[in-house]
């Protein structure tokens, strides 16, 4: 069971990481604030959790200005899908071992 | 054991973000219902012209290659047409509306965005294509069941962006739409079953599956 446990990634154990990576898993890029609706969180939590996605090079930040407003997209990096994957993984193989 | 409800939890959590973040999933049976009553109604309002004003059944009127273009008729035809469109997309909106509301969600996002894009321009396409066969080509009894095609297409299309069910009423659409071009007569009775109990029947599955059951706890 423990060996399981090390298999879950810790940058994932939080839910507002969790949904980030979920969104951007099935979708090309997605913008602040729709990640912002979708998880239903404030402005600076989610900074904070896109930040440290960020750092573990998780994820992928654009920048681009629409009219005189930045506007900011992230998507997920290979590395990213590849952790977000094994976690998935580990995640069923750990309640397939419970039953 | 508390720790595996924990990770179904999670796993739940995570198939509900990607099912919301990449689908429009507000879309409401209830609408597809209303939109083929609308349909029928219609399509039973084109009928009773034809009958009584025509002289001549549709299916002689769908026979002939050319119709002479009679103001009247066409005028009625646009307008039967055009309030059928207008009063489905209404019952869509609202029932749509509705389920958003219902579920906590915004009616209008990217998702919503993107499904209506990817709608509409298979949607248009087909809708100039009947235009030209009609005033150019003066071929009235291939447009019911073009529209069916051009219809399906279009849903199909969507269809990656939005419940499942869309895909399949999609190809019935164009499997209907085949066989109305093969029976150009039967083309407004084959239209009545694609636009009006098709949608009756996808509306009401689609609305039993996600809307009749009370929806789950949300998490987040």
């Amino acid at each position: 069971m423990k060996n399981f446990i090390d298999r879950l990634n810790k940058a994932f154990e939080n839910r507002i990481r969790l949904g980030i990576m979920s969104a951007l898993m099935v979708n090309a890029s997605v913008d602040f604030l729709s990640l912002k609706d979708l998880l239903n969180v404030t402005d600076g939590n989610l900074a904070s959790h896109i930040t440290a996605l960020e750092k573990m090079e998780y994820i992928a930040v654009k920048k681009e200005f629409v009219g005189k407003k930045t506007k900011t997209t992230y998507m997920a990096t290979k590395l990213g899908k590849m952790e977000f994957n094994h976690h998935l993984k580990a995640l069923e193989d750990m309640i397939r071992m419970s039953e | 054991m508390n720790q595996k409800s924990e990770h179904l939890q999670q796993i739940s959590e995570i198939k509900s973000i990607m099912e919301r973040s990449s689908c429009f999933i507000s879309l409401s049976g209830l609408s597809g219902v209303f939109a083929g009553f609308c349909a029928l109604a219609g399509a039973a309002a084109f009928y009773v012209y034809i009958n009584q004003k025509i002289g001549y059944g549709y299916t002689e009127l769908a026979g002939r290659f050319r119709v002479e273009l009679d103001v009247d008729f066409f005028t009625f035809c646009f307008a039967d047409a055009g309030i059928t469109l207008f009063l489905a997309i209404a019952f869509g909106i609202f029932f749509t509306t509705r389920k958003a509301k219902a579920d906590g969600l915004k009616i209008w996002d990217a998702t919503a965005l993107r499904f209506l894009i990817n709608l509409f321009i298979p949607l248009a396409t087909g809708g100039i294509f009947c235009l030209i066969l009609l005033f150019h080509f003066g071929w009235f009894g291939i447009i019911p069941p073009c529209t069916l095609i051009f219809y399906g297409l279009s849903l199909l299309n969507a269809s990656k962006y939005t419940l499942d069910e869309i895909r399949w009423l999609g190809i019935s659409e164009i499997v209907l739409g085949l066989i109305g071009c093969l029976y150009i007569g039967y083309g407004v009775t084959l239209w009545a079953i694609g636009f009006g109990v098709l949608h009756i029947i996808y509306g009401l599955i689609m609305y039993i599956r996600y809307e009749a059951v009370p929806k789950e706890k949300k998490y987040w």
